[in-house]
């Protein structure tokens, strides 16, 4: 307990240090949002359209911290060395995993309430009613993004490419899914690809409990298919997932 | 007391035999080095004994432990130096190793360490802004700060210019008076010469010679004699250097000539590791 405290606290200041990640995976969403909500105005599916794209932001956010950021942390720490160097410590691999996405999920955290705010303040947004359901949603998805991106790592060779090949991943996800806007007139091709990714599911749990005020256990399938890509994330980073830098 | 001891360790990548069963033993308090060319298997050997990698063949035993199996208690003790590592470049040297000290139970000060591996002026300096060779020096300080009985340190100067290389020798020769056993490999020989009490040769993942520097080069008892002669250069090489260098100049002084050049020299460790390397190479 002591090592972790140690290390959430290392973890914390060394991603609000770096420019790339306070600028990148905290402040893009909300940027994103400041934008959009100027842009759109009037209403989404009979919704005030700045409570829509909060929601599409939330859920963006969770596959853009939880997903993207945690897997370029990861690649460039395993490429220059940094996990191997650690492991020649006393310090339990587990124990350092568990930090790093701890971490992640207090910065996911804050940039939700950042949202929040940044909605109520530009667009009179109300705060969410079923905070816990709430909670417990966001917690599923950054988990379901964390586990996907541990897994990813192990297929991102270079810390070069890495955010490229996130970027090109995280982007067309989330306009599939609906982070943008709604998904109704999209061609059927597009919205059966976005049927199957996990991010839409995230986006209707969301929706569900901060627009039309259900609570988390209201959307089992959601909740079975999120769990099921976190499951599918774990499985597969625990085959692939390396300390180790390639060789050469 | 050993604090390392291998015995017959090999290891295969594939087809590709890396280690072909070689055995070794350091003492405590002991600057042993591993010296041979790129590809002999050297980090292949560090590596199995810090715990990173896992052996196909044969019994190692580091502090009285198995490194393949080793948990934290081992770690504890260990400092390492890898071949190849960056640390964060947006923290401070000072915030470095207080990170690293975090993880032992009875890490070493910080500022002492600091002060060790010569970084003093650069505490509050960021990572990124530290030249090469301070790098290398902040890795060995974050090897240093949980106060380790054994330091791995794997090529620690490559790629330093002279001074900087006298620099990093002054500070293992330091680590060495604070008791602490020390395995170093490296590809340079005046390094393995200058700071290792034994040393072992390998090549192609085979231990051809090992002994104190001063043991190696005695093994071979072969002095050189050089000279011009009409403008062409004359090696001699002799088991009895008195005899033919007297025959020599005795020949030289009669002609009333000049032995151009002449130059006598014992072989130096350099010599015998190339001809060792070369026999084998045959």
């Amino acid at each position: 307990m002591r090592l972790f405290r140690h290390q959430l606290k290392w973890e914390q200041r060394l991603f609000w240090r770096s420019r790339e990640s306070a600028v990148f995976v905290f402040l893009f969403p909300i940027l994103l949002f400041a934008l959009l909500t100027a842009v759109y105005n009037g209403h989404i599916d009979g919704r005030p359209a700045a409570q829509v794209l909060l929601a599409g932001m939330i859920g963006y956010g969770a596959a853009n911290t939880a997903f993207a950021g945690l897997a370029i942390t990861l690649v460039s720490r395993r490429e220059i060395g940094i996990l191997k160097r650690i492991r020649a410590t006393p310090l339990p691999p587990a124990v350092y995993l568990t930090a790093v996405l701890v971490s992640i999920m207090i910065v996911f955290a804050i940039q939700v309430a950042s949202l929040f705010a940044l909605g109520r303040f530009l667009k009179s947004t109300p705060w969410p009613s079923h905070v816990l359901s709430l909670v417990l949603a966001l917690a599923l998805g950054a988990a379901a993004f964390a586990a996907l991106g541990l897994a990813i790592t192990g297929f991102i060779r270079s810390l070069e490419g890495s955010s490229a090949v996130l970027n090109v991943i995280v982007l067309p996800t989330a306009f599939l899914s609906g982070s943008f806007g709604q998904t109704r007139h999209y061609p059927q091709v597009l919205r059966a690809i976005g049927d199957v990714l996990p991010l839409k599911y995230l986006l209707d749990l969301i929706k569900g409990i901060y627009l039309h005020g259900q609570q988390f256990w209201d959307k089992p399938l959601a909740i079975a298919v999120l769990g099921a890509w976190g499951l599918f994330g774990m499985a597969v980073a625990l085959r692939t997932f390396r300390w180790e830098p390639r060789e050469g | 007391m050993s604090a390392i001891s291998v015995r017959d360790l090999r290891k295969s990548y594939g087809t590709y035999e890396a280690l072909r069963g070689i055995s070794f033993e350091i003492k405590e308090g002991e600057v042993f080095g591993l010296l041979g060319p790129n590809g002999a298997g050297k980090t292949t050997t560090i590596e199995i004994l810090e715990g990173y990698r896992t052996r196909d063949g044969g019994d190692v035993e580091v502090l009285g432990f198995d490194p393949e199996r080793a948990g934290s208690a081992f770690r504890e003790r260990i400092g390492v130096v890898l071949q190849q590592s960056q640390l964060w470049p947006n923290l401070t040297v000072a915030e470095t190793h207080r990170m690293f000290a975090g993880y032992y139970e009875q890490p070493r000060n910080v500022d002492e360490v600091i002060t060790l591996v010569g970084l003093d002026e650069k505490r509050d300096a960021r990572v990124k802004t530290l030249s090469g060779g301070q790098k290398r020096r902040l890795d060995l300080g974050v090897a240093l700060v949980g106060d380790p009985d054994l330091v791995f340190l794997d090529e620690p100067t490559t790629g330093f210019d002279p001074a900087a290389r006298r620099a990093a020798w002054d500070m293992i020769r330091s680590l060495r008076s604070l008791g602490k056993t020390i395995l170093l490999t490296t590809h340079y020989l005046d390094e393995a010469e200058q700071l290792a009490d034994r040393l072992a040769v390998l090549r192609e993942g085979v231990i051809i010679r090992e002994g104190t520097p001063a043991e190696l080069t005695g093994g071979s008892n072969e002095t050189e004699i050089r000279y011009r002669k009409d403008g062409h250069d004359v090696v001699v090489r002799t088991t009895d250097p008195t005899k033919s260098l007297h025959k020599l100049t005795a020949e030289a002084l009669a002609e009333g000539r000049e032995l151009e050049g002449l130059s006598v020299h014992r072989p130096t460790l350099e010599d015998v590791y190339l001809s060792l390397t070369a026999e084998h190479q045959e």
